[in-house]
């Protein structure tokens, strides 16, 4: 929920406490009302607040050791000085190949399950397993990942077996999304096309797809912002320590802006000096994933006003 | 004069194991309008489905019997459903435009079979439009969104995109239910022209509108064709005690 909506709460309750219950004022129902609405609104303030105390205090924590070092130089001296430029490229570069796995798969398979497979039983059971397989704890998909892609397909630990690992992660949350965008778009845009004696693929990718890309790219946007932030499944994969170059091709290691901010947080021998440098890692991955969650509000209002008149 | 475009023989329409209609026998006529009346639920839409097989994007259905469109059986093994659709164009109850411009609402048909020249395009669209009556309308906005319109030129908007890829056979579900009277009198008046070129099938709740556009009328009733001819004689004299309850207004 965004200011705006928090805002039009608030008109809406004054402007009903004002006038309506003025009318029935000592009525229960009246009370039960209140109760109510105070809450749904309790409710939303409390999820405010932790949001915003979360924030405040890495914030406030990390806002010290940010500077244009920070975010350009890789650590130096035991990685208690210096910056995380190599954290933060390996996290864009293990999400874009998250984004080049799972997008496409994603898409496709969520453009067959709705528009061509025959709906039953079977395809009721694959949206349930997806369904399921969103609900897997991340460290199995790790260990999944070291078992398939490092020791079976022989990508080793590498930036593209983490990739793929962090590819599957985010494959239901993708399909169920572009599933959902594909199931709002009305029928009689279909059925329109199909009657204008247009093949099936040219109707959906000329009638269906397009309106279905902005939830599409919300979706997905979504499900790699949570897996830019995931650790176990990268922990295994491909993940280093500490690599003071950038990964140079598929079959690097890479460090991560949350696998560094673990290592920051228990495994350096100095933990007390290098507190600062933890929240300050926090404070750029929070930074960046809040970054691309703008960007999937921005695509969504950008596309939102563009079907109607 | 009389020739008979489609000739459905025998046909018999489940839901999985709900029977929709019972052994449909009729003729229709090129280059007239045939009018399927009879209460809601009476088989009357889906009858109209099975002409452009429709149904078949329904799952759980199942066609016995034959249609034969200019003498070849639409549901023969091998007819391409989309060559069938390009041929047999159809109109929606609710209309509904594509979120996109008049022009390229006219447009999109053409385009998926293949025409790209601009020029030729531009004669499609603005011969649709002129044929649906909508040219003078909408000319100088073309480009503007298909759903800035009121309901009747967009129903009207559907009718020239169904023109567009130039059919035979136009089928109309109920095309005029969502319209307020004005824009109804201005579709009906278009069919009335329409009729030259085009054979029309149409689904209307209205027994008024059945008895004025159209040359044939069939009436159903529980998946069955009670009565059918020509609409005077059907409005006049009809031979089934039903069809007299229903158009006298005894039930519906």
């Amino acid at each position: 929920m965004d200011a705006n909506e928090i805002k039009e709460l608030e008109e809406v309750q004054a402007e009903v406490q004002e006038n309506k219950f003025d009318r029935v004022e000592n009525s229960t129902d009246n009370l039960k009302q209140k109760i109510g609405f105070n809450l749904l609104r309790g409710a939303t303030w409390i999820i405010l607040a932790i949001v915003l105390i979360i924030i405040s205090h890495i914030v406030r924590q990390g806002i010290g050791v940010i500077s244009w070092e920070f975010i350009t130089e890789p650590p130096r001296s035991g990685m208690t000085e210096g910056g995380i430029w190599p954290a933060i490229m390996g996290t864009v570069f293990v999400t874009i190949l998250t984004a080049v796995f799972s997008v496409p798969v994603g898409v496709f398979a969520a453009i067959y399950l709705n528009e061509y497979a025959k709906q039953g039983k079977i395809t009721r059971l694959i949206r349930m397993a997806i369904r399921n397989l969103a609900g897997v704890p991340s460290v199995v998909y790790g260990l999944f990942g070291v078992a398939l892609f490092v020791q079976r397909t022989g990508f080793r630990a590498s930036i593209l077996s983490a990739g793929l690992t962090l590819g599957l992660l985010t494959l239901p949350v993708t399909i169920t999304a572009s599933e959902e965008a594909l199931k709002a778009v009305p029928n009689s845009y279909r059925h329109a096309s199909l009657a204008l004696g247009v093949s099936k693929w040219h109707s959906i990718h000329t009638n269906v797809l397009p309106y279905a890309i902005p939830g599409i790219l919300t979706g997905a946007i979504l499900g790699l912002s949570r897996a830019a932030g995931e650790t176990a499944p990268i922990l295994f994969t491909g993940a280093a320590f500490s690599l003071p170059r950038l990964p140079n091709s598929l079959s690097s290691q890479f460090m991560a802006l949350p696998y560094h901010l673990y290592i920051m947080s228990t495994q350096h021998h100095n933990l007390g000096a290098v507190r600062p440098i933890a929240y300050g890692t926090a404070l750029v991955l929070i930074s960046l994933i809040l970054i691309m969650n703008f960007g999937a509000i921005f695509i969504r209002s950008k596309f939102r006003g563009k079907f109607k008149e | 004069m009389s020739k008979k475009k489609i000739e459905i023989k025998n046909l018999d329409f489940y839901y999985n194991d709900f029977q929709a209609l019972k052994n449909i026998s009729l003729d229709i006529v090129a280059n007239q309008v045939t009018a399927l009346i009879g209460p809601s639920g009476c088989g009357k839409s889906t009858f109209l489905r099975t002409l452009n097989r429709m149904n078949d994007l329904i799952e759980g259905t199942k066609v016995d019997g034959d249609i034969l469109l200019d003498g070849e059986n639409i549901y023969a093994k091998g007819v391409d459903v989309v060559d069938l659709r390009k041929q047999v164009g159809m109109v929606f109850q609710e209309p509904n435009p594509f979120p996109k411009s008049i022009y390229e609402n006219v447009a999109y048909g053409p385009k998926a079979h293949g025409i790209t020249d601009k020029d030729r395009l531009d004669q499609i669209v603005e011969q649709s439009l002129r044929d649906a009556a909508l040219w003078d309308e909408v000319k100088d906005r073309l480009d503007r969104s298909a759903l800035g319109i009121s309901g009747g030129q967009q129903q009207r908007l559907c009718i020239a995109r169904a023109l567009a890829v130039k059919p035979d056979i136009l089928l109309m579900d109920e095309p005029t239910s969502a319209l307020d009277p004005i824009a109804t009198a201005k579709i009906e008046e278009l069919m009335d022209n329409l009729r030259e070129d085009y054979t029309i099938v149409i689904v209307t709740h209205s027994m008024q509108q059945a008895a004025r556009i159209s040359d044939y009328t069939a009436f159903f009733l529980m998946g069955e064709m009670i009565e059918y001819g020509p609409t005077e004689r059907i409005f006049e004299k009809p031979e089934h005690k039903k069809t007299e309850d229903y158009i006298t207004g005894r039930f519906g």
